[in-house]
């Protein structure tokens, strides 16, 4: 039955992957590379990989195709035919294909005990987890404790990305000469006037923000942690910016604050480290941080988790700041 | 007991599938956006309610029947929300219901 799901949803994708190739129109791709993500992440979670099927979902369907709709207010509605090099393209793409297509032939069958991927260094992650790290999702302990080093390299790419963005649109944006606004309300007034969408986003927005902070918290415990809460977090804050104008949020959480919590996330996250190496570990040993390893360990991935979930939630909302701030959004 | 509550949450499961694909076929023949629209919401609310009750008789009195309720009652929120936003940006954008009624070369696509 899952099998028989999964050959559904992945010829699923490969037509949408094909709509978004075929498609002119500059809007309907990114509502169908959002589609895309959403079957990808009901992929991940058939193949029970909760915690990466939420990202997925919080990220690529969600606030990804939010940035992406803010970002086609600055640009033409339709793509422009380039046709230089289609001929290269058309090369480069198929002996990839082919090349992947050969290295399937050396694939063990999906869900192999023997193959090399269940049998490196997985059995050992499960068996020292409880004992080393004490908390029941093993997918956090890796991610946070054992494979720290990589974590704080993706925190680390996700603060020079929002650093990219604020450089790129953070300077004074030109209101007067960008595009005309087709809206009959004022610029940065949100939908206001609707009555309907605001009743029901203001009814929502605690829940999401209750939620993102569930998912923060509980990651220990179940699918989740701070990129996913981040996500869900900013999501909040947009649909409020959405709902009430850009002003409004920048008066809840001025640009100053987001740029400290933008580089605050990160630096909580280092500072971890360093502490581990102050109280005699290593850099990002979170044993020593307290007198009883397991508890220093639960108290290291929390700290993390935060610094994860900060950053990323100060990086979102910026980059929807910054294009909103050039466009009508 | 077993066997009724399988029947109902059967029942109540392909109604629901029907749903979907009443709306799903209307978004196809349908003539112009708003009448489009008027399809897809029967996906969303009467399609979903169906089957998030189907499957709840299916998971019995338990944490997931909650969890299930609560993912209902948000459907029930936001996709009338939706769809009321989608119809009112269209009509900013300048979309009039019957105006596009009256041209039938439309109905083809």
């Amino acid at each position: 039955m899952t099998v028989l799901f999964g050959v559904f949803l992945l010829t699923l994708i490969v037509i949408t992957a094909l709509a978004i190739v075929q498609t002119q129109h500059l809007f309907v791709a990114v509502i169908l590379a959002g589609i895309f993500s959403l079957l990808i992440a009901v992929i991940f979670f058939l193949l029970d990989a909760a915690d990466v099927a939420l990202t997925e979902a919080a990220i690529g369907a969600g606030i990804s195709t939010m940035l992406f709709l803010a970002a086609l207010t600055l640009t033409a509605e339709y793509e422009r035919s380039g046709s230089a090099n289609r001929l290269l393209a058309l090369g480069v793409v198929a002996v990839t294909t082919l090349i992947m297509i050969y290295a399937t032939f050396d694939k063990p069958r999906l869900g192999d005990p023997a193959a090399p991927v269940q049998q490196h260094v997985a059995p050992w992650y499960l068996e020292h987890t409880p004992e080393a790290i004490g908390i029941p999702n093993v997918v956090t302990a890796v991610l946070a404790s054992f494979r720290g080093y990589d974590t704080l390299g993706e925190v680390s790419v996700i603060l020079t990305a929002g650093i990219g963005v604020l450089f790129l649109f953070g300077a004074k944006p030109r209101r007067q000469s960008g595009p005309q606004r087709i809206a009959p309300h004022e610029p940065g007034r949100g939908l206001r006037h609707y009555l309907i969408p605001r009743v029901v986003g203001q009814l929502l927005i605690p829940f999401i923000l209750l939620f993102g902070l569930y998912v923060q918290f509980h990651g220990d415990y179940g699918p989740g942690g701070g990129f996913q809460a981040g996500a869900i977090v900013a999501a909040a804050f947009i649909l409020y910016a959405l709902l009430e104008g850009e002003a409004q949020i920048l008066r809840v959480l001025p640009q100053r604050l987001l740029t400290g919590l933008i580089a605050g996330g990160a630096l909580l996250y280092g500072a971890v480290g360093v502490a581990g190496i102050l109280l005699g570990g290593s850099f990002l040993d979170y044993s020593v941080l307290a007198a009883n390893p397991i508890t220093g360990q639960h108290i290291g991935i929390l700290l993390i988790e935060a610094g994860v979930g900060i950053t990323v939630t100060g990086v979102l909302i910026s980059v929807f700041h910054a294009l909103a701030a050039r466009g009508s959004v | 007991m077993s066997l009724l509550l399988h029947v109902s949450s059967w029942v109540l499961l392909s109604l629901g599938g029907a749903f979907v694909f009443i709306g799903g076929v209307g978004v196809l023949r349908m003539p112009n956006l708003y009448t489009r629209m008027h399809a897809a919401s029967l996906t969303d609310s009467m399609g979903a309610a169906l089957i998030i009750a189907g499957v709840m008789l299916q998971a019995g009195p338990s944490l997931a029947a909650i969890k299930l309720a609560a993912i209902l009652l948000f459907l029930l929120l936001t996709s009338p929300t939706a769809t009321n936003a989608l119809a009112s940006a269209a009509l900013l954008a300048g979309l009039r219901p019957e105006e596009d009624t009256s041209s039938p070369e439309e109905c083809g696509e």
